[in-house]
């Protein structure tokens, strides 16, 4: 990063439930003030573009790529990024189900598929596969594990639907 | 991305009196999807953003009996999930449920998309389908611009003059028996930028094609508006001969940038098959 030129601004967001402030230049990413002004890494950051997926946080309810909208722009939101998925110790039924039917590989695009999986089940627990495909379309999986995304999708709605 | 000042006025007047302060070394963001992305790739550099992100009053879609009238602050996921687009208008609920991916969607706006004017978009040739107009603001006031009256002028080039805000759209109501469709070439992935984009509505009406309209998108340096579609069949009974050669029409309107999603020569010959695909679904000849 180069020397800033402008001031400083006040960003205040609220993370996971806990209120965050900090004084950031203008131009700074929400996926950078995540990651290096609040020090939560679990989000990660990719293609920088808003195409891969991988930056997914959700902000005032509904999913967004973070790496394309500035911090500045988040001022005042709620936003809920993969550290605040977990219900204390108690995994989401989505981690419990990449887990356990081999829904990451590497890990690295984890997050996003996650954060984006989330919001599907939440207004529908029961998608088919195609409905996965479709909103999931934007999450890319570079050890192309799509197969093993989807059948965990999959179990962690039946999961949610079980009441679990 | 190079340093600028970041305003978030609570009005429009603010808004606009920024706007006027600084002249060309502002510019407007709205959900910022495509004007981050240009700044982060230092394609333009803007000293001073003015944020609508606090003006309330500009996320609204209002069914008016003619149409809809739509803020410009209203996200494109908005109109792809609301019951009241869905109800007036399906072919905007088609279109907007095509751009990009649901996170995309969900912080691109409407005015945004419109004052962008990204030839390869997806709402531009659908609102030049419907006939749609694009309100601005300014602090000398407001004004209404029809899209077909040149709204898309070039490359990233909109009516949008400096000093102004787009603040909505109106899009009136498709005729009662209009069948619509938009339909896109899409050889790489689902969200990415199509090869070509048609939309298209038509009425039959006892036999006879009595309105029939054409949009086209990726294939110029603007969305277009394909008028020479309507001379060869409004009048005529619909068959596969003359949608065969009103879809040739589009061809002259075509001036595409080759790139590795097709030549030029490819992506005008794909322009007409979509064409001619699009038709028959609008003029009940499937």
């Amino acid at each position: 990063m180069t020397t800033d030129t402008v001031a400083r601004v006040p960003v205040t967001v609220t993370i996971n439930g806990t209120e965050y402030s900090a004084e950031v230049p203008p131009r700074r990413t929400l996926v950078d003030f995540i990651r290096y002004d609040l020090g939560l890494t679990g989000t990660k950051e990719a293609c920088s573009v808003g195409v891969c997926g991988i930056c997914t946080v959700e902000m005032d309810g509904v999913i967004v790529s973070s790496c394309i909208l500035l911090a500045v722009q988040a001022n005042g939101s709620q936003l809920t990024t993969i550290e605040g998925v977990a219900d204390g110790d108690k995994l989401h039924p989505l981690q419990e189900a990449f887990m356990n039917y081999g829904g990451f590989q590497c890990g690295i695009c984890t997050p996003g598929q996650i954060m984006a999986s989330r919001a599907l089940l939440e207004q529908n627990p029961d998608p088919t596969e195609d409905e996965i495909k479709n909103w999931m379309m934007g999450n890319l999986c570079r050890c192309t594990g799509y197969y093993k995304i989807i059948e965990s999708i999959q179990k962690a709605g039946e999961m949610i639907r079980l009441g679990n | 991305m190079r340093d600028f000042q970041f305003h978030t006025p609570s009005t429009l007047a603010e808004a606009h009196s920024l706007l006027s302060d600084y002249g060309e070394e502002a510019r407007v963001i709205s959900g910022g999807t495509g004007l981050i992305n240009m700044m982060k790739q230092d394609l333009i550099y803007v000293d001073h953003l003015v944020s609508l992100q606090n003006i309330d009053g500009l996320n609204y879609i209002r069914s008016t009996g003619e149409g809809l009238q739509v803020g410009g602050r209203t996200t494109q996921q908005e109109m792809a999930t609301s019951s009241v687009v869905e109800e007036n208008n399906p072919l905007l609920t088609e279109t907007y449920g095509e751009v990009a991916t649901v996170r995309v969607r969900n912080a691109a706006t409407v005015g945004g998309g419109v004052a962008h004017g990204d030839p390869a978009q997806d709402p531009p040739p659908t609102l030049l389908v419907l006939d749609a107009s694009v309100h601005v603001s300014s602090k000398d006031g407001e004004r209404t611009v029809k899209v077909r009256d040149g709204w898309f002028v070039d490359y990233y080039t909109t009516g949008v003059e400096e000093g102004e805000i787009v603040t909505g759209i109106t899009v009136p109501a498709a005729p009662a028996n209009a069948k619509t469709t938009y339909i896109k070439f899409l050889p790489r992935t689902a969200d990415d930028y199509p090869t070509v984009a048609v939309s298209a509505l038509g009425v039959v009406d006892g036999g006879v094609v009595t309105d029939v309209r054409v949009g086209l998108g990726a294939v110029n340096s603007t969305a277009v508006y394909a008028d020479t579609v309507a001379g060869v069949l409004v009048g005529k009974e619909p068959t596969a001969d003359l949608v065969r050669e009103a879809a040739e029409t589009v061809r002259d309107l075509c001036a595409p940038t080759p790139d590795f999603r097709g030549s030029a020569e490819y992506k005008t010959d794909m322009a007409v098959v979509f064409t001619r695909r699009a038709l028959p679904r609008v003029l009940g000849l499937e």
